[in-house]
């Protein structure tokens, strides 16, 4: 059982794994796997629990409503497995700038920290304008063979593509 | 156990499974990301392309068989193409998605944790706020329901997965010569 603590496996069998998981989910919980309405709940949360009754009643949340589900708790669960495997393996580390990042911008932790929340709102935005992430289309979706979720992830990877070129090409 | 706690202790198991196997695969890093963005490192593509082969064969062979039900998504060009590239945008400039981002935290990511997760919730946020707007304009542009690429084809769902699988390999198998 020494697989289950290396740090790192090969990218085919951890393909393997999570196209065998969501037959499972589909089984089961008849879900498939996703995560990004859950960031939408959470903020639908948030604006409850910060202005109470006075929060607006808005169209969105009435779809998509702020309450913890399956899903919630599968991006829980992702937490979770990922501390799990990375204290098991010995690789569990604080880092606050990735390498990457900072071989090409410096060790600025506010520039960092600013790209990242910049980041995020374009990425919490266009999951909830393409209906999707990574998972929910690029995995879940693709396999079930439905053109939105193609579209959605080619276009994943045409815009990060193009802007990862631009930063690293072109700012850096 | 209710049914809908037994539901929810179902989504964190698979979660903990899921959150393993991202970590295990090195696609929780920044670094892994970004280098895929940069076309430097391919474990991204090899991960999710071996995911949907595995994943296509067992669930159209297993729904053939009666044992689950799909549920694909609706789209349109004006949702999912302009949506995927905003999202492609923060998925660059962010360096995880909102999987990846949860399996970063598990590992110790500060900048997922402090600025990175709340971007994502904001941005979230602001579409609830666009939504009437945008729902019955842009979202529905180029609208096309929930096809999937049989249909498309008008096409046994065989005749696509086969060739599917075989194709998607081949890339496989072509990014691995190439010695990406």
């Amino acid at each position: 059982m020494n697989f289950l603590l290396e740090s790192r496996w090969s990218p085919y069998i951890v393909g393997i794994g999570i196209g065998i998981l969501s037959w499972v989910t589909l089984l089961i919980s008849s879900k498939p796997l996703g995560c990004s309405t859950t960031f939408a709940r959470g903020a639908g949360m948030l604006e409850k629990l910060l202005k109470g009754k006075k929060a607006q009643d808005r169209l969105y949340f009435h779809e998509v409503a702020p309450k913890v589900d399956w899903q919630f708790m599968l991006v829980i669960g992702i937490v979770i497995g990922a501390f799990i495997s990375a204290l098991t393996s010995n690789s569990f580390a604080f880092q606050l700038i990735p390498n990457t990042w900072s071989d090409a911008f410096g060790d600025g932790i506010l520039l960092r920290l600013i790209a990242a929340l910049i980041g995020g709102i374009f990425l919490g935005f266009g999951a909830r304008w393409a209906d999707g992430c990574t998972s929910g289309h690029g995995i879940s979706g693709t396999m079930q063979l439905a053109v939105s979720s193609w579209i959605s992830a080619i276009c994943f990877f045409i815009g990060g593509i193009l802007m990862a070129f631009f930063l690293y090409g072109i700012v850096a | 156990m209710t049914k809908k706690s037994k539901e929810l202790l179902w989504g964190f198991v698979f979660g903990i499974l899921f959150g393993f196997l991202l970590h295990k695969g090195g696609v929780t890093s920044y670094d892994v990301i970004v280098g895929q963005l940069l076309l430097t490192d391919f474990t991204v593509i090899k991960i999710i392309l071996t995911a949907v082969i595995t994943g296509m064969l067992g669930i159209h062979l297993m729904r053939h068989l009666g044992w689950l039900q799909f549920s694909v998504k609706p789209g349109s060009w004006g949702k999912n193409a302009v949506g995927g590239l905003i999202f492609g945008v923060g998925f660059a400039l962010l360096g995880y998605c909102p999987g990846t981002i949860a399996g970063a935290i598990g590992g110790g990511q500060l900048d997922a944790l402090i600025s990175g997760l709340a971007g994502i919730i904001l941005g979230s946020w602001l579409f609830a706020l666009v939504y009437p707007r945008v729902r019955s304009g842009i979202l529905m542009k180029g609208d096309f329901g929930d096809l999937t690429l049989p249909k498309l084809f008008k096409v046994n769902e065989w005749v696509v997965i086969i060739p599917f699988a075989a194709l998607l390999s081949l890339v496989l198998y072509l990014i691995e010569r190439a010695g990406l």
